[in-house]
């Protein structure tokens, strides 16, 4: 995380240095096809957990690069959502289109919202995130009429993807077809904080004060950062929208936004597998002990939570990366 | 007409109290440490939990449970606070609010083993139940209660925090901690005792918050969101801040309930973000 400072003459090649794939992060992202294979009959569930993922990747783009504590980053998945899910109701079920329809919507509400969140920081920031995603629950709730209020939008059925595969019961297509798009919005997140602009983005999280002082005005970036990562929650919406054929209330909920900051701490702030990794252990343990004891599920998120915070303040991923001394950024 | 906006004046005016005695203690701890404390409600519960064991298992009447649940709930976060919270000070503003949920996740999840997860009620003495007919108004005698209780601990705080060696250490330190503690005040003491002290207030808030609001596990959730928006649009560390957003948010809250159901919580929180905006460091905040 901190950035080298002894061994940079220039800072393109400490950037290009980043950019190079490892044999560990694509056997990362080989085994993600495994399930395929492993657990056909959990294909759903992987679903999912590729879909929460690309929401914690947008998450970790504004909490771990621009340091924006966010809790209410449902809002931009929920808007993604109920996109997806009225253009389908409204008869036209095509995946595509409605993922890039949902993304556009997603990004301008990120715009028009990111005016407000730097305009404010500390206690205050937390209180506007959370007060917008209870505004955005309130809203959908009384608009029954357009969302369906607390009994969820009826009536979603896609068109097969390309015209050719149908979203199937077991979760082939739906699988397949998160994982690819998690993959493509990876690259894109990935070419973006190895940028100047994301090096910069780091900079701001480190000192807000300092980057305008040495000619990178922070205000423009935060705004900018933050409108592409509910872009990007947005796409995470309408995927889970499509896949389920179903739009609750839930996609907009405090709980959705508060899961993704627990699983992205978990994994790991400001590495963008950070997000990934938590996701699936989050997804995988709530999956398993769920079965067992739904109530008290919260008791050890909560234990895990005081434990990564005094143990482990990087996450899994960095505490991995402390093991492994030779690589600066293991994962 | 007259009557009934007065009622929901009154009732809103009673909520509001409630909601002070709730986070009045946050409000001084974040403007002392600027440590961001998401458990006081958590703390709350405790103290509801205490006056309700008490009652029902131990038979006590409802009066002598209040101090006890200040004190076991004062007790119990001076724990925390020297164990855990201690450590975050310096830590990042979201390791403290991770921290912090970890605990209320924590507390819910054990309040509901203890307790099991329906709401408890507690026995009120007779005295404080029914209502008493003031000016044409029917005003309930607990809500009365309540009001007394929150005002007489508003001015016992001021009065603290104005004209006692203690209060103008607190003071000093959300000033400026540096300058205090190069002063010789032992700020990190001075922090102890206030936190014991507001998450006492807090318990108490709890106990008196069963015959209002119920109590269960989730107690410290539900409140969460109502302290936070005390604590944010009122100041931090300010006690005048904090009763006059209580008090604002708790009749706003009820007139909204009755005269505007539809909107539910909608106008709420956007007052709030719409302060939050024009005022980060809230109504009557000095610094954010």
């Amino acid at each position: 995380m901190s950035a080298p400072t002894e061994s940079v003459p220039d800072p393109h090649l400490y950037l290009e240095r980043q950019t190079r794939w490892g044999p560990i992060e694509i056997a990362f992202w080989l085994a993600l096809l495994l399930p395929f294979i492993l657990v056909p009959t959990y294909l759903n569930l992987a679903s999912q957990i590729a879909i929460t993922a690309l929401f914690a990747v947008s998450v970790d783009l504004i909490l771990g690069y621009a340091g924006i504590i966010s809790l209410g980053h449902a809002v931009y998945f929920g808007v993604g959502s109920y996109t997806a899910g009225l253009l389908s109701k409204w008869g036209w079920g095509e995946p595509l289109t409605g993922l890039v329809m949902a993304a556009l919507l997603a990004t301008l509400v990120g715009y028009l919202t990111s005016f407000i969140i730097v305009r404010v920081r500390h206690l205050a920031l937390i209180m506007i995130t959370l007060g917008l995603g209870f505004l955005s629950v309130e809203a959908a709730n009384s608009a029954g009429w357009l969302t369906g209020g607390a009994d969820g939008l009826q009536g979603v059925s896609m068109w097969p993807l390309f015209a050719q595969f149908d979203f199937d019961l077991w979760g082939y297509t739906a699988y397949a077809y998160s994982l690819a798009v998690l993959f493509l919005v990876f690259l894109l997140c990935r070419r973006l904080v190895f940028s100047p602009f994301g090096l910069s983005l780091r900079g701001i999280r480190e000192n807000l004060s300092r980057m305008p002082a040495i000619g990178a005005p922070s205000r423009f970036r935060l705004m900018k950062i933050y409108t592409i990562s509910a872009g990007i929650a947005g796409i995470a919406g309408a995927l889970l929208a499509q896949t389920t054929e179903t739009v609750s209330l839930e996609v907009l909920s405090f709980q959705r936004s508060a899961d993704v900051v627990v699983m992205l701490i978990l994994g790991g702030t400001g590495r963008l597998y950070g997000g990934i990794v938590g996701a699936v252990i989050f997804m995988v343990a709530r999956d398993q002990l769920a079965d067992m004891n739904p109530q008290y599920w919260y008791f050890w998120i909560g234990l895990l939570l005081i434990a990564v915070v005094l143990f482990l303040p990087n996450g899994i991923l960095g505490g991995l990366a402390r093991l492994v001394p030779s690589r600066r950024r293991a994962a | 007409m007259i009557p009934q906006i007065m009622g929901v004046l009154f009732d809103g005016f009673a909520y509001g109290m409630l909601l002070f005695l709730l986070s009045v203690g946050l409000s001084v701890t974040l403007g002392l440490m600027n440590f961001i404390n998401l458990a006081h409600g958590s703390f709350a519960m405790v103290g509801g939990y205490v006056t309700f064991s008490l009652m029902n298992y131990a038979g006590w009447p409802f009066f002598a449970t209040l101090p006890m649940a200040f004190v076991v709930t004062a007790v119990v976060s001076v724990v925390f606070e020297r164990t855990l919270f201690r450590r975050l000070y310096r830590a990042t503003e979201l390791n403290q609010v991770l921290l912090t949920i970890g605990l209320v996740f924590v507390a819910a999840a054990v309040a509901a083993y203890i307790f099991g997860t329906v709401q408890q009620p507690i026995q009120l003495p007779d005295y404080l139940r029914g209502s008493v007919e003031v000016a044409g108004l029917r005003l309930g005698i607990y809500r009365i209660f309540l009001i007394g209780v929150a005002l007489a601990i508003t001015a016992l705080l001021i009065a603290g925090v104005e004209m006692t060696r203690f209060g103008a250490q607190v003071r000093a330190a959300v000033d400026n901690q540096r300058v205090a503690t190069g002063l010789g005040i032992n700020v990190e003491g001075v922090f102890a005792v206030a936190f014991a002290l507001g998450s006492g207030l807090a318990g108490l808030g709890g106990a008196l918050a069963i015959e209002i609001v119920g109590l269960d596990p989730s107690f410290g959730f539900q409140f969460l969101v109502y302290v936070l928006i005390v604590v944010s649009v009122g100041g931090l560390g300010s006690i005048g801040g904090s009763f006059a957003a209580a008090a604002l948010l708790g009749i706003s809250d009820v007139a909204g309930k009755y005269y505007v159901p539809e909107l539910g919580a909608f106008m709420l929180y956007a007052l709030m973000v719409g302060l939050l905006m024009y005022r980060p460091r809230g109504l009557f905040g000095k610094r954010s």
